[in-house]
């Protein structure tokens, strides 16, 4: 099953320090399309590192991430950078939405940063907010929603550009648990629908039971749950 | 759970037949494991023994069982008095999981695997719960969480224990 | 209770200003940073007058002209003085050769004793520059042995470039005006400085125009980091401080760090007078002990500061409730109105108005009146930036994202745009305003010279005693020296000199060769040994009525007067067919009269009475041609008097107070451009987080810089157009006021403006490397 054939996104062996503290350890990760995969484990563990690792946020000092083939150390910022703005979508634990924008705006934002213009962008984004029930929330700000509508707005955000992987760091972490299952049926449920495959960062058990797997990230070094029996 | 005082408080609503108790019982509670008809049988005869339900009549016909039963007054205070009596928080000291770390380290096996293979199977029925969730009403729901939120406390003690495994095995072996 | 409450409370803000952690203690850096620059440019500008009257006076003190109506006669309290001012490399150098007639001769202000022949006292800043590798020409044309330095007293400013060297037999070089006997140097009656309204006027106004832009500064400062402070304040609520503690507890914050501010502000006066000292601005340097403001007005500086502050932080608290859950800022601010924010502006017209045509023929303008409408002028600008922010940036429309994000911004919190840019926008708008006034009077002040720049770069006037042509062909070799066009000047009259009434008829004469002559009048032939009579002369037409054959005509000598033994007295006799030929516009610009002689004609009773006034046409590709020019003329007679010629000269006067506008205005933008990146990277560190999740789903960097410099250009250029229409309006009025035709000075209008938008642009670029750290992904990792 976890054969690196047919996966979207594979790492091998990542080391990643920062300073002397070792972020990750050696730590391995793949997930195929439409899948969702979390990382679980405690604070500190690597797991958020092994997310920006990933997503070509960070690059790690060694190992290798291959994405749809194509060897993510091999390409420059720009590169990665035009790869997260169209395959790739973000959803963080809070403070990801700008403030000065419109909710319907900042659902539109990835699009518009691919060259959408901003009618089509914000019609498209509309659509999203329906599917995730804040639609309602179009025209007001941040600050004006709770943070479970923010998050909502943010997941619409992560998927309006349909993109191929969702990595979700901590998504419900600022949520009470009722706010935080409606965020995560509406995530994998869309994801689903849309066969985008989600790497959901977690260290809730709850959450982390949203996926359809579980990797365990320990000082720096993972555990693919399948593989323990 | 008492299976009594459910079939009891299923009674208040209107009298019912042995067979629609079951069917609302399953319905309602009985996710897991629906109740056999013999565990009716017998419930209803121990009530109807002890005063807490009457017969109401008896229906003519093919079938096992025909009789309709009421609940009494003692019965409704019976259920009332159940339902005010808190249940008594269970202590979990004795852990199966426990013991078979403990012997484990003391066999010098890895103990690691123990709690891994445990999480994994945790996790494994999380996953089916929160599934079955999903495409449940409300009260399938409610008794999802709550088995949800048993099997994560339970993760929580693994991840604990794991992160304190080194510890425990010095302590065991001092 | 209240009071010792307050105090108590103010003190918590005073701790919190410091013990606030790294935060709290580095926004009262930043507060106190800010305000110390701006007192140290209020107490730079409130020493100013003091620094330019104390120059005033120096200059009174030194002076050496003879202030008596008849010139003393030599005895032992007596010396002469000659003024060999001279330029060098556009430095001037200012030069006296002096001679004790007695034990008794006066010494002028800053020395002890006088030089010798064949030796000087010099300025610090001359030895200095003598000294120095590039100065080999200006050490030939000053050859005397450096004895000594001139004291502080004998010195307008520190970097003055003067010398005092020992001479012989100087009375009887006299030349002109150029050699005085005295008995005393100064000015007896000094006058106090400049009595005229106009120059009056300008310095209030450039004072006020410096001062504005620092106020705004300073209130700018004070609300360095007031997000941040406002949670702390709304953590205070929570623990159970009631409105007003916390409003006095912020004041109290406030006030330490303008209280720091205060100390800062008087060290960096105290380095930037020793600075000060050390620099000259375009000619202009001073001591350090001239730049001592007066206390009454440091003191008051010293109370308004701290008080503005904290008045500052009230009124921008005003607005903010803080609740003990966090920090409520009247959610949707009431649309700012117009009205209040016209009064301003309306009511700086008002006081302005009454002066309007006052010119400088009618008394002294009204300080306070002038004082007052021009800063409500300017304040006016603060007001109604704001209210213009908001209005346009409501309705900008969609762009690309950099401008969505830029805009977006601008709309939600346009207050805080326009706070940043007012400080520029008021700096501009004086300047432009000043810059106008300066333009439209420089006609009055800037005298446009009739010296004809194509025929001639550089006059020397030479003394009398000179040899003619071995004078001329001295210059003839000097490098650089394209052409010497010699003429030789005295004036004739029909009557002794020496006589009681002196001549009746007088006219020029010139005498020098045929393509000299030629440079005067219309030759219709010329030979050596011709004479001529002018007609057409500006200022005397008493030549042609000379020219009479058989009239015996006097020479004025050069020591001829009333009172002056006919030692030598030397005569022409008018020959018969001297041709009238008509004059033409010499290299001066002006049409000369009387009579011209070839050399051949000039009598030899006249050699050794005629000045010598050279043209020199320089090659101006040669490196130091003029100083060359000038070595020669030093070389042929220390008086010799060379001028590098310009097509006009302007006033001294009005010329350093053109220097100090540019200097302080540089200064003010300076010290805003510091402020504004302070304000900028600050406004980036608190949304580090929200960048670093921007960068990770995929935007480019390019585009959140652009949308950084949108969001400070988009204000900038709304804060610049303002402060052109309120400068040119405001330099219109004062233009009015003194009664001087309105012209707007497009160029520095630019200029100007494009100073303003140079330092955002410069704000800009220097806020981008750390935007470009804090873009980094470890933003994602903190919390």
């Amino acid at each position: 099953m976890n054969a690196p054939g047919g996966s979207l996104l594979v790492a091998e062996n990542l080391r990643k320090a920062y300073g002397p503290t070792m972020a990750l350890d050696g730590a391995a990760f793949s997930i195929h399309p439409g899948e969702v995969v979390a990382v679980m484990g405690p604070s500190g563990s690597g797991k958020s590192t092994l997310l920006h690792c990933l997503a070509g946020i960070v690059t790690p000092d060694s190992g290798s991430i291959t994405y749809d083939g194509r060897e993510l150390a091999t390409m420059n910022d720009a590169q990665r950078s035009q790869l997260r703005r169209s395959e790739f979508g973000f959803v963080f634990q809070f403070g990801q939405l700008v403030p000065e924008l419109t909710c319907v705006e900042n659902v539109a934002l990835p699009l518009r940063l691919n060259g959408t213009p901003r009618k089509q962008a914000e019609r498209t984004a509309l659509g999203w907010m329906e599917r995730l029930e804040v639609d309602d929330l179009a025209k007001k700000r941040p600050g004006e929603v709770s943070g479970g509508q923010g998050q909502r707005v943010a997941v619409a955000r992560s998927l309006v550009t349909s993109p191929r992987v969702v990595f979700a760091d901590e998504p419900t972490g600022a949520l009470d648990s009722l706010n935080g299952e409606r965020v995560m049926e509406l995530l994998t449920e869309a994801a689903r629908s849309a066969s985008t495959a989600v790497v959901l960062v977690t260290h809730e058990a709850r959450v982390a039971a949203y996926s359809d797997r579980e990797i365990v990230v320990r000082d720096g070094k993972s555990r693919d749950m399948e593989r323990v029996v | 759970m008492s299976i009594g005082h459910t079939l009891l408080g299923l009674l208040e609503s209107g009298p019912r037949h042995g067979y629609d108790l079951k069917r609302a019982f399953d319905e309602k509670f009985g996710h897991d494991r629906p109740l056999h008809y013999g565990q009716v049988y017998s419930t209803m005869s121990r009530l109807l023994k002890n005063g807490l339900v009457e017969v109401d009549g008896i229906e003519a016909g093919d079938g096992p069982e025909r009789k309709r039963y009421a609940i009494t007054d003692a019965g409704i205070t019976d259920v009332e008095r159940w339902l005010a009596t808190p249940e008594k928080p269970e202590p979990y000291l004795q852990s199966t999981l426990y013991t078979k770390v403990v012997l484990a380290l003391l066999t010098h096996r890895d103990a690691a695997d123990v709690l891994d293979t445990q999480r994994a199977e945790h996790l494994r029925s999380m996953r089916i719960l929160t599934d079955r969730k999903r495409s449940g009403d409300l009260a399938d729901q409610l008794i999802c969480d709550h088995a949800l939120f048993h099997l994560e406390a339970d993760l929580r003690w693994l991840e604990l224990a794991t992160a304190r495994l080194d510890k425990l095995k010095a302590a065991m072996t001092a | 209770m209240s009071l010792r409450q307050s105090s108590r409370d103010l003190g918590l803000g005073v701790r919190f200003a410091f013990a606030g952690g790294r935060e709290g203690w580095m926004r009262a850096v930043l507060t106190a940073l800010g305000v110390g620059l701006g007192v140290a440019l209020l107490l730079l500008s409130t020493a100013l007058p003091n620094a330019i009257s104390v120059r005033h006076d120096r200059e009174q003190a030194r002076l050496d002209w003879s202030f008596t109506e008849e010139p003393p006669t030599a005895a032992d309290n007596t010396v002469v003085i000659a003024n060999t001012d001279t330029t060098f490399r556009g430095k001037d150098v200012r030069g006296r050769l002096v001679e004790p007639e007695g034990p008794r001769a006066p010494l002028p202000p800053g020395l002890s004793a006088y030089p010798a022949k064949g030796e000087m006292l010099v300025s610090p800043a001359l030895k200095r520059l003598l000294a120095s590798d590039g100065a080999k020409l200006l050490r030939e044309r000053i050859p005397y042995r450096i004895t000594g330095t001139i004291g502080e007293s004998g010195l307008i400013g520190s970097q003055e470039l003067a010398y005092y060297a020992g001479g012989e037999g100087l009375f009887a070089h006299e030349a002109g005006s150029n050699v005085s006997r005295l008995t005393a140097f100064g000015n007896p009656n000094p006058t106090p400085e400049a009595p005229d309204p106009v120059l009056a006027l300008l310095n209030i106004v450039v004072i006020v125009m410096l001062l504005m832009p620092v106020a705004v500064f300073v209130a700018a400062a004070v609300r360095f980091g007031g997000e941040r402070r406002d949670r702390r304040l709304a953590a205070l609520r929570l623990v159970g401080a009631d409105g007003r503690m916390t409003r006095r507890i912020a004041a109290g914050e406030a006030m330490a760090g303008a209280l720091l501010g205060l100390v800062l502000g008087a060290g960096f006066f105290l380095v930037g007078r020793q600075v000060a000292g050390s620099v000259e601005v375009m000619g202009i340097s001073v001591w350090p002990s001239y730049l001592n403001p007066s206390p009454l007005l440091a003191a008051l500086v010293a109370v308004a500061v701290p008080a503005a502050a904290v008045l500052v932080t009230l009124f921008a608290l005003r607005s903010v409730v803080i609740e003990p859950l966090g920090v409520v800022r009247s959610a949707k601010p009431t649309r700012r109105r117009l009205w209040w924010r016209l009064v301003l502006p309306v009511a700086g017209l008002a006081m302005l108005y009454p002066m309007l045509g006052q010119g400088r023929s009618n008394g002294s303008f009204n300080e306070y009146l002038v004082t007052g409408g021009v800063m409500l002028l300017l304040i006016g600008i603060t007001a109604l930036l704001p209210w213009l922010v908001e209005r346009c940036v409501a309705r900008l429309g969609s762009g690309g994202v950099a401008w969505q994000l830029a805009v977006r911004r601008l709309q939600l919190s346009s207050g805080t745009a326009a706070r940043m840019v007012n400080g520029i926008a008021v700096a501009v708008a004086g300047a432009i305003a000043l810059q106008m006034l300066f333009a439209g009077v420089d006609g009055q002040y800037t005298k446009s010279t009739a010296q004809d720049l194509s025929r001639a770069q550089m006059q020397v006037t030479v003394p009398a005693d000179a040899p003619m042509a071995a004078t001329v062909e001295k210059f003839t070799d000097t490098k650089g020296v394209r052409k010497v066009t010699a003429v030789w000047e005295s004036y004739l009259g029909d009557a002794s000199w020496n006589s009681e009434n002196g001549p009746q008829l007088a006219a020029e004469l010139t005498v020098g060769d045929c393509a000299a002559l030629r440079e005067v009048a219309k030759l219709p032939s010329c030979k050596d040994g011709d004479r001529f009579v002018l007609d057409g002369s500006e200022y005397s037409v008493d030549g042609p009525k000379m020219n009479v054959p058989g009239k015996m005509l006097y020479i004025e000598s050069p020591t001829s007067g009333p009172a002056s033994a006919p030692e030598k007295e030397a005569t022409w006799t008018v020959p018969a067919g001297i041709t009238q030929v008509r004059s033409i516009e010499d290299p001066t610009g002006s049409r000369r009269g009387g009579f011209l002689m070839t050399p051949a004609a000039l009598p030899k009773d006249f050699e050794g009475m005629v000045r010598g006034e050279l043209y020199l046409s320089i090659d101006q590709s040669v490196p130091d041609a003029f100083e060359y020019a000038r070595n020669t003329a030093a070389a042929v007679n220390p008086l010799a008097d060379p001028t590098a010629w310009t097509a006009s000269t302007t006033s001294d006067k009005f010329e350093s107070l053109r220097t100090g506008l540019l200097v302080g205005a540089i200064c003010v933008l300076l010290l805003i451009g510091a402020s504004l990146l302070v304000a900028q990277l600050e406004q980036l560190r608190e949304r580090r987080k929200l960048l670093s999740s921007l960068v990770a789903f995929g935007t480019r960097r390019r585009t959140l810089g652009l949308s950084v410099l949108w969001q400070t250009a988009i204000p900038i250029t709304l804060g610049l157009l303002l402060a052109m229409a309120v400068g040119l309006t405001l330099g219109a009025i004062l233009l009015k006021m003194t009664d001087t035709p309105v012209g707007i000075d497009w160029s520095s209008v630019l200029s100007m403006t494009g100073a303003g938008a140079a330092v955002v642009l410069v704000v800009t670029l220097l806020s981008l490397p750390p935007l470009m750290r804090l873009m980094r992904p470890d933003g994602l990792r903190t919390e």
